[in-house]
């Protein structure tokens, strides 16, 4: 009985939680058009959301293609397979990797960055500050940084992309001696423009929203102190996580 | 002042990186070249496609010249009919032309295999290849040669 009643309160406020962050998702978009209005607020978070994650993403993509080069080598030379190395690198990244890892990383950098931030201008209230002066916090603050986000994903899975499909390459033809031309021309027949590449790009659209809705929702619904900060911090990551792997499955089984 | 112009330098470069990853990405990581031209549809209808899938390629001497887009069953032949999703470039093949289905590499990968013919007339939007070879199933092959061996009077071998 009492497993029953911390199941549905469990529940209650995974429900609550969802709600919450939908109708602040609304007021974000609603508030989008007056914030496109002042670019330049969108492109200095441009730079700490996304430039800043560059080099984390960058290194990330090169050891995942060259791990995937590595595997994919062991696996498919017992299968006398490896001209389709390829194949197998580049699907990889594309449909599931590079957006999922790209996401995963960003949580932890850019996320949390935002989340603390965000946070810690309420707890020294700032934002209070803000509204005292007539200029809505949401509007200044949560949606430039928000818009950043999801202008930021889809161009680091990209790059995410392009350095793991070069990492690849590197161990699988330099390293491994696979056939360049079988490499390259496995990688062009069997990656679709529309079914790979595209659904590719969906995913990390939809994985830069819910990843960046959750972090300034956290940070500016989070309890104004040091502790609450922290807290707000940890949960940024540990649902961007989740949200990101559910949604991931739930992308897939739609459009593949 | 100049630290507000390194951080948009640094956030430009960002932002052209990022397409540019995408665009290499789009261009030479995929099949694009195959969505070039609008190109015509042809149609062949086979007894059997073996294991061809949509998208397989359309080859003509080796060169890739299409793309099969559709494959459907004749609900009163029992043919499978076959849409080949011709590349514009490629406007001069007779209309006589064979199709086959044939395999290429060791992983079994199979194709459409064009061999033209010499019609004055070429295959346009809507025409059907009216010369076929179904694909060769490897047990009919096998049941094939058994019998042939079986009988004493065949000249080749035991």
């Amino acid at each position: 009985m009492k497993l029953l009643r911390e199941a549905y309160y469990i529940i209650l406020g995974f429900l609550q939680m969802l709600g919450a962050s939908g109708l602040f998702l609304l007021k974000l978009l609603r508030l989008t058009p007056q914030a496109l209005a002042r670019p330049a607020l969108i492109f200095q978070q441009v730079f700490n959301v996304g430039a800043l994650s560059l080099v984390l993403i960058m290194v990330s993509g090169l050891f995942v293609g060259m791990v995937l080069g590595l595997q994919g080598y062991n696996t498919l030379s017992k299968f006398a397979a490896t001209s389709a190395l390829g194949t197998l690198v580049a699907l990889s990244l594309l449909r599931e990797l590079g957006p999922v890892v790209t996401a995963l990383l960003f949580a932890g950098r850019a996320g949390t960055a935002l989340t603390s931030e965000i946070g810690l201008m309420r707890a020294t209230e700032q934002l209070a500050g803000m509204e005292m002066m007539a200029v809505d916090p949401i509007r200044r603050v949560v949606v430039p940084r928000f818009l950043a986000g999801v202008i930021s994903m889809p161009l680091l899975v990209g790059i995410f992309n392009a350095v793991g499909v070069l990492g690849g390459y590197l161990v699988g033809v330099k390293l491994m001696h696979v056939d360049i031309a079988s490499f390259w021309s496995q990688i062009h027949t069997n990656v679709d423009l529309h079914d790979d590449f595209r659904s590719g790009v969906i995913k990390s659209i939809v994985f830069g929203i819910a990843c960046t809705l959750i972090a300034v929702f956290e940070g500016f619904y989070a309890q104004p102190t040091a502790e609450g900060v922290s807290r707000a911090t940890t949960r940024t990551v540990v649902n961007s996580a989740l949200a990101v792997l559910a949604l991931d499955y739930l992308l897939t089984a739609f459009m593949f | 002042m100049k630290q507000t112009r390194t951080i948009e330098i640094v956030t430009g470069f960002f932002i052209i990186l990022g397409f540019a990853a995408l665009y290499v990405i789009a261009t030479s990581a995929t099949n694009i070249k195959s969505y070039g031209e609008a190109g015509y549809a042809v149609t062949a209808n086979f007894t059997n496609i073996g294991g061809l899938k949509e998208r397989a390629q359309v080859t003509l001497a080796g060169v890739e010249v299409g793309r099969v887009t559709k494959i459907t069953l004749d609900p009163k032949t029992f043919d499978a009919v076959v849409t080949l999703q011709m590349n514009g470039h490629f406007n001069q093949i007779p209309d006589d032309t064979t199709a086959s289905i044939l395999t290429s590499g060791l992983l079994g990968e199979q194709y459409v295999g064009l061999s033209p013919g010499g019609s004055d007339t070429y295959l346009k939007n809507g025409s059907v290849i009216q010369y076929t070879q179904p694909a060769l199933v490897l047990e009919n092959l096998i049941g094939q040669f058994l019998s042939n061996s079986a009988k004493p009077s065949s000249s080749g071998g035991k």
